[in-house]
């Protein structure tokens, strides 16, 4: 087993998540977490997905989305070289006690009434994690988690990559061990 | 710019995109389109069943090499055409879809004969549409033909709402299409050339093992040379057989669970499997973790998600593989000049095997008619300009086996998907691509009795095809399985089709010509009489041993090793060979 996280580019038209969902679904692909939104260009959403892939090369997962019409670039969004973040929304009894674990979290009261409180916490997966597990003897209610959304440390974009350049697979990257797939 | 309704636009789009037959059946939702194609240059040809019209699509397009259209309503003239372009897709062939949609009002409403055909469609289209702005009509339809037939092929659908053909609009073809997401890969890298040139050099042990892309790329002449140049034995698989000549002294037959023992070993006992258009399908490869274990691999193919999908690539050329020749060919011959091994005994031990193992049958002992001859005295009789189209089970693989074919495109048959029923249709969309060439479609008993109702549409519409049915008067394929893996339990593969139907009644009842063979002395003479016929459909409805059987057979599921060349029967080996 093995997490990865990819970033993929599509074109904004009716009908891509489902291209994207039926895909991993039938060639029994793993998804842990998907958000996708708008991008910069009205044209173009981006998708955040993070695959536990077991009996799958990382490579092929990403050959096999690019072949979708709609998919304009991918990329291996590495720990090392990414931001990543999570949203959650968590709805617990309100207590002194877990007020102190939202404190010592630095996460948020979005929303309180006498007998709960929604706390809003906004943080790498470690850390969403480990909120939580300080919350659950405190009784959780309810909760959203939003997936992870990655985005590249530096200058470089994934856009500028993927859509002023042409060709596929960017084989010269050392630092991914698949290749960028680009258009 | 003049005025004009989705309907016509539709129509004008069509035709700018070089469309000159489309195969179909109008209903509710499409009617808008039949109005203008009543007046249109294109031939529209009424099938039978949608499911007629999207294998003729395919069949024309395996013929011709140019995209195959096939055209229905809505709802479930839509979902008839479901078999057929996933039939299309596996086997990477290029065919594009009109379907009618319920008023965009109406989508989502369970409204009548609505059905979702582009999600139904998602997975096995190479891409699809729905369009509701007759504005969005002529683009999606360049792209449909743009997508269908670059990269590596497939079936492409459009699905048009019935108020976007109703609605006025202007017409405006676009001149270039430019899919940002699109872009497949012709050129191969020259380094990966180079790699690839190496690896042929150092080889003592080399297999060239093509697939149906060799013949999609129109790649058999420089496939011919790789192989002159390097001497190497080649096998082809099922989609590619015509690729390479079977009479030429380096072939090796079909490799795969009926494969000749000479090519399944070939493979097997191979150092290196020069690749081409080939996908390494658990039809050929047998236990995958088994499968040519000593073999490096180049594998050259225009899709890169087939790279290391099934079977990793030492070498990998992505690119056309007509260009992926053209390059490698010069490189591979300059670099056997300097380097080169001496394949001598390599390539007595496979002329070797394709000596002491030749495909063979056994005619049967009570007087009854053999199918396997019957199958290869059609192809002796008939010639190698003949396309041959097959169903699906023994006669398929007899038909593989048994016609020589020495030709691209001479060969069309469901590969991938494996559908009972394809032959006949696809016959007649390969007919009427090639309309000078005999057209015959070997069909079983039991794949007849799925589409034979094109016959029809061949005898009013001038498509003068011929169809022996190797009736065996059961589900062949299914009863050899039952007889080797299921104790000779016969669970519903009896069709009585000796009594009922009467093909020969059938086929006159639809306006063909009716045969039938019941003697082994009376086959080469009702082919001929068959061969006769060309002003009207021809059946002939041949009455074979029921207990043949194909072989060789590797048994799914197991190794390639486990070849068997009769029943309980592995190829006796020198000890040297195992």
């Amino acid at each position: 087993m093995a997490i990865h996280t990819l970033a993929v580019l599509v074109e904004n038209s009716p009908g891509v998540l489902a291209r994207v969902a039926s895909l991993f679904s039938r060639r029994g692909y793993n998804i842990d977490s998907l958000a996708v939104g708008q991008t910069e260009n009205p044209k173009v959403s981006r998708m955040t997905i993070v695959l536990n892939l077991e009996g799958h090369a990382l490579d092929q997962v990403s050959a096999q989305l690019f072949k979708l019409v709609n998919v304009i670039g991918i990329s291996e969004m590495k720990d090392t070289s990414s931001l990543k973040r999570e949203i959650l929304l968590v709805k617990v009894a309100n207590t002194d006690a877990a007020k102190a674990v939202v404190n010592k979290h630095k996460a948020v009261i979005a929303d309180e009434s006498k007998s709960t409180i929604s706390i809003e916490a906004v943080g790498k997966s470690s850390e969403i994690e480990s909120l939580l597990a300080e919350l659950k003897p405190h009784g959780i209610r309810e909760l959203v988690q939003s997936g992870l959304v990655a985005l590249e440390r530096g200058d470089q974009t994934l856009a500028d990559r993927t859509l002023s350049t042409m060709g596929t697979a960017n084989e010269s990257d050392p630092n991914s061990s698949t290749a960028d797939y680009q258009n | 710019m003049s005025k004009m309704n989705g309907a016509q636009s539709l129509v004008n789009a069509l035709e700018a995109a070089g469309v000159d037959v489309m195969f179909g059946i109008p209903g509710g939702a499409i009617l808008p389109a039949y109005d203008p194609i009543f007046d249109s240059k294109i031939r529209h040809i009424l099938v039978r069943h949608e499911q007629g019209a999207g294998h003729a699509a395919t069949g024309y397009a395996q013929a011709t090499g140019r995209v195959g259209v096939c055209i229905a309503t809505s709802g479930p003239g839509a979902t008839n055409l479901v078999t057929p372009l996933a039939d299309a897709q596996m086997d990477s062939v290029p065919v594009v879809a009109i379907t009618g949609q319920v008023p965009s009002a109406a989508i989502g409403t369970d409204a009548f004969q609505e059905a979702d055909i582009r999600g139904i469609t998602m997975p096995f289209t190479k891409h699809n549409y729905l369009i509701t702005d007759p504005a969005d009509i002529p683009r999606a339809i360049a792209e449909a033909f743009h997508i269908a037939s670059t990269g590596r092929p497939g079936a492409v659908l459009v699905d048009i709402s019935k108020d976007a053909l109703q609605k006025e609009t202007t017409f405006n073809y676009p001149k270039n299409v430019s899919l940002a997401g699109y872009n497949p890969v012709v050129e191969p890298k020259s380094e990966a050339i180079r790699d690839a040139a190496a690896l042929i050099t150092q080889s003592k042990k080399p297999v060239l093992y093509v697939g149906g892309g060799v013949i999609k790329a129109n790649a058999a002449k420089e496939l011919m040379q790789l192989a002159e140049i390097t001497g190497v034995p080649v096998v082809t698989t099922l989609m590619a057989r015509g690729a390479f000549p079977d009479s030429h002294k380096q072939h090796l037959g079909m490799p795969g669970m009926h494969g000749t023992v000479a090519a399944v070993t070939a493979l097997q006992k191979a150092d290196l499997l020069i690749t081409l258009g080939a996908r390494f399908d658990d039809r050929v490869t047998g236990k995958l973790s088994t499968f040519a274990p000593n073999a490096k691999i180049i594998h050259a193919d225009i899709d890169p998600a087939e790279i290391g999908k099934n079977r990793h690539a030492d070498v990998a050329l992505i690119g056309d593989l007509k260009n992926i020749l053209i390059a490698l060919n010069p490189v591979t011959k300059a670099a056997l000049a300097k380097t080169s091994q001496d394949l001598t005994p390599w390539l007595n031990e496979v002329y070797g095997w394709r000596t002491k193992f030749p495909l063979g049958y056994d005619k049967p002992s009570d007087g009854s008619v053999s199918p396997q001859n019957v199958i290869e005295r059609i192809g002796k009789i008939s010639g190698p300009d003949t396309i041959f189209t097959a169903g699906v089970g023994q006669h398929q693989m007899w038909a593989s086996q048994f016609i020589g074919y020495e030709k691209p495109r001479t060969w069309l048959n469901s590969g991938g998907l494996g559908t009972m029923g394809y032959a006949v249709p696809a016959a007649m969309g390969a007919k009427v691509g090639a309309p000078d060439t005999t057209v015959w479609a070997i069909d079983g008993d039991g794949c007849f009795q799925m589409t034979n109702q094109e016959l029809v549409t061949c005898a009013l519409n001038n498509i003068p095809i011929k169809v022996a049915v190797i009736n065996n008067e059961s589900l062949g394929m299914v009863r050899q399985w039952q007889t080797l893996f299921y104790n000779q339990r016969y669970s519903n593969t009896d069709l009585h089709s000796k009594r009922i139907p009467d093909f020969k009644l059938l086929a006159e009842a639809m306006g063909c010509v009716g045969l039938r063979c019941e003697r082994p002395e009376d086959v080469d003479k009702t082919i001929e009489a068959a061969m006769e016929i060309n002003d009207r459909p021809v059946v002939v409805d041949f009455n074979v041993h029921r207990d043949a059987m194909v072989w060789p057979m590797v048994a799914a599921g197991t190794s390639n090793d486990d070849i068997t060349v009769a029943r309980s029967m592995a190829p006796v080996w020198d000890s040297q060979e195992l």
